[in-house]
């Protein structure tokens, strides 16, 4: 009965474009009433952030951002609020790159161990909150916050000299010992800079969200289970281990967001190992409405806008813009949703209701009829 | 077809509240009887490890100040989800009360910053009401929008306003703001070096309350009490009062209370308003009182410990109280030789968990009684084979407790009934 819809669709396009207009208006007033001209820096914004470079930068920052974005869109599916995405990745990193740096097996061998053993350290560290959660009943929010925090303080003790730190020569950085070049993942050759080839596996998550959700009876299972816990238990759904199972896969998931700056890029895990991507992902998987394309769209804006504002720097203005539109999108965002939504539900709600009377009417006419 | 968070009614730590009643309440005298009782231990483990700093007055003193900020963050929680809007954007909250606090504060006097922090927080719950209760959204999605917004929102202007012109001859960069005067302190005249001297006898539960009693005298900042004060007002006007009757009933059942005639979204936005006014007063003690200066950064998460700490607290302003005064004192540990005093406490927790384990054992539930036993042996071992517990676990104790914590009481507590539910005007018709 599921018809195309294009009307639905229309809303579902107009809501982000809205938020995102939005937010541009009230950066412009931002940096207006901070006394900065707003329209030429959207323009040194775009100009910059569509240059050739440009483009490498904002796919490669769009990898990891992608698979962030995935990791919470698998719990949000499932009303399931992992904001323990970033210890997860942040501490899977760290074991796959102390790994990864210990080994020196033929790359096609240790590049799969590196992420495989990132992906089981993401799952187990979002395990626990699934466990806790089933079994002692406690929420996953405040669960997996104190474990990000606990993360952070595992990877500061684990990353000393003398463990599995390791001090550079200049005596300046400490780093888990780098991966050799043969466990390097491979690269696009494109210039000026090379596209990280982890994108591949960026896609191919993307696929196998996609697939997953969309087209097995676990995702079935998964989406109604989100939907209403107590009508997924009637239908004979075991809602404790699909908790449990959803934060395994949405801490595996979590694993991999480490992987694409790890393999093709830092090669080691130190201090300026990128942080906060887990609470970025929460933000674009809301931006891409759990979906994969607009996940996809989400983590190329946020580069987008990153490089942009970078660039501003240079030009009299304050990179520290970015926040504020992201901040903005954001908010603005999950308020048009909700308004879609809504309206959607109403729209829906009066054809249904109109078809009754229409069905009633019907009836009454052929009664009479036949009277 | 696409379901979204969104879409889908609002999460809520799952209702385990169940068939057995809610937790029991605690008269007065068992409340007394559970502090002394913890005093005890706590005097027995300083006896016995000599870590004399775990009761201290300086430990006390520390302990209060870092409980106060995650205390008025808790309170700004319990507000908001009384009246049945979870506020997990304290945070943002609380970093608009920093920001706010110190940039009134360094300019004028630090009580006008208090007053700014205050604000600025107000604006933060005001949006967090805004999106809540007038459009819907989703409590946890609009609560993690705001503390995206009020750290990119202040970051900018932190760069703006701290590193321009007079402030930053003042001594502000980017990051961080020029120092504010600080709130004055006050000590009780002569309690506090009596408590002081009887301390430093390390007599056996004496000195230890003398230590724990002398921290709460000494060099106490005004804006403790006024948190303190808050407190109490809290439970009075939430617990005695018919605007409190009214606004706890929109957190158990709203279509009850607006059958009633009650307003029921006025009375959210009240709540998540001074929720938000709450946090940011925690934000502004931050700035104001623990640091004198705005730092980015600065929160650490508090408010989201705050909020743990109410849920601890079985949402209610004691428990809470209790709840902040534990992560409190959890986090002045890793400010004060937290190694040593960490590593006492760990035998506090051998005996904790041995006295369980048997516990479980005598009730004969063997899996749960084996598990608790393995866990206290290792601890233990733990204990016997080290003598000072590294820098970053200390810096994770609070975190490490919340869990504990959490994970043995979750089950007992009991959440305002829609708490976090999505409620419209006139739904129930």
């Amino acid at each position: 009965m599921k018809k195309f819809d294009k009307e639905r669709l229309l809303l579902g396009i107009a809501a982000p474009l809205l938020a995102i207009v939005v937010a541009f208006l009230v950066t412009a007033l931002v940096l207006a009433a901070t006394g900065k001209e707003p329209f030429s820096a959207f323009g040194i914004m775009f100009d910059y952030g569509l240059k050739s470079d440009s483009q490498v930068y904002i796919l490669n920052k769009g990898t990891t951002y992608y698979l962030a974005g995935l990791a919470v869109a698998i719990g949000f599916r499932m009303n399931l609020f992992n904001i323990g995405v970033d210890g997860q990745y942040r501490l899977a990193a760290f074991f796959a790159a102390a790994l990864g740096g210990a080994l020196t097996l033929p790359g096609a061998l240790q590049i799969p161990m590196i992420i495989l053993t990132a992906m089981i350290v993401g799952a187990m560290w979002a395990g626990i909150a699934g466990v806790l959660k089933v079994t002692r009943g406690v929420s996953e929010v405040v669960s997996t916050i104190m474990l990000n925090s606990i993360a952070t303080a595992i990877i500061g003790y684990l990353l000393q000299q003398g463990r599995l730190g390791h001090l550079d020569e200049a005596g300046t950085k400490i780093s888990t010992t780098p991966i050799p070049e043969s466990s390097h993942f491979f690269e696009f050759p494109t210039t000026p800079t090379p596209v990280w080839g982890f994108i591949v596996v960026a896609v191919v998550a993307g696929f196998a969200y996609w697939f997953t959700l969309g087209r097995t009876r676990f995702g079935f299972d998964l989406r109604t289970v989100g939907q209403s816990g107590s009508a997924a238990e009637a239908s004979g759904v075991d809602v404790k281990k699909m908790v449990v199972t959803s934060m395994l896969i949405s801490g595996a998931m979590a694993g991999l967001i480490g992987m694409p700056t790890l393999l093709n890029d830092s090669y080691e895990y130190s201090g300026d190992f990128p942080v906060g991507i887990g609470f970025t992902g929460i933000a674009i998987a809301l931006l891409g409405r759990n979906h994969p394309v607009g996940i996809a769209l989400g983590a190329l804006l946020w580069g987008f806008l990153e490089r942009g504002t970078g660039k501003l720097e240079f030009e009299g203005y304050d990179k520290e813009i970015v926040g504020v539109i992201q901040g903005v999108i954001v908010l603005c965002v999950v308020i048009a949703y909700e308004v879609v939504r809504r309206y959607g539900l109403k729209r829906q709600q009066s054809r249904v209701g109109a078809e009754l009377a229409a069905k009633a009417a019907r009836n009454s006419d052929q009664q009479e009829v036949s009277a | 077809m696409s379901a979204t968070a969104t879409s889908t009614p609002p999460p809520a730590a799952p209702k385990v509240s169940g068939g057995k009643g809610g937790r029991t309440r605690l008269s007065f005298p068992v409340v007394l009887l559970i502090i002394a009782g913890a005093l005890l231990a706590l005097s027995a483990v300083r006896a016995v490890t000599g870590a004399q700093d775990v009761t201290s007055a300086g430990q006390i003193s520390a302990a209060l100040a870092m409980a106060v900020p995650i205390g008025l963050a808790g309170l700004g929680g319990l507000w908001a989800e009384r009246a049945g809007v979870v506020n997990i954007g304290l945070e943002g909250m609380m970093i608009l009360g920093t920001f706010f606090g110190a940039w009134a504060g360094w300019q004028t006097d630090p009580w006008i910053g208090v007053l700014a922090g205050v604000v600025g927080g107000m604006l933060g719950g005001l949006l967090h009401a805004f999106a809540t209760v007038t459009f819907g959204v989703d409590h946890i999605i609009s609560g993690i929008a705001i503390n995206i917004l009020a750290l990119g929102f202040t970051t900018y202007f932190a760069k703006l306003w701290f590193n321009t012109g007079e402030a930053a001859e003042a001594g502000g960069s980017p990051k961080q703001s020029p120092p504010a005067d600080s709130i004055t302190t006050v000590t009780v005249p002569g309690l506090s070096d009596w408590l002081h001297s009887v301390e430093k006898h390390h007599w056996f539960f004496v000195s230890d309350f003398a230590g724990i009693l002398g921290g709460l005298v000494t060099h106490v900042s005004l804006l403790t009490l006024v948190a303190a004060a808050l407190f109490v007002g809290t439970f009075f006007v939430l617990w005695k009062t018919s605007f409190g009757l009214r606004l706890r009933s929109c957190g158990e059942n709203p279509v009850a209370a607006e059958s009633l005639g009650v307003n029921v979204y006025r009375y959210k936005y009240i709540a998540v308003i001074i929720s938000g006014g709450l946090a940011g007063l925690g934000g502004a003690f931050l700035s104001l009182v623990t640091s004198h200066i705005y730092n980015e950064g600065q929160t650490g998460g508090r408010g989201y410990i705050g909020l743990a700490a109410m849920i601890f607290g079985n949402w209610r302003p004691g428990g809470l109280a209790m709840g902040a005064g534990l992560f409190g004192f959890a986090d002045a540990l890793q400010l004060r030789n937290g190694g040593e005093s960490v590593h006492a406490l760990l035998l506090l927790l051998v005996v904790m968990l041995a006295v369980l384990a048997v516990w479980k054992l005598y009730r004969k539930r063997f899996v749960p009684g084996v598990v608790s036993a393995v866990i206290a042996a290792a601890v233990l071992v733990w204990y016997l084979a080290t003598d000072t517990v590294p820098t970053e676990f200390v810096s994770a104790t609070p975190y490490v407790v919340t869990l504990l914590v959490l994970s043995l009481s979750a089950q007992r507590l009991r959440m305002p009934k829609a708490d976090g539910m999505r409620y419209r005007k006139g739904q129930g018709k």
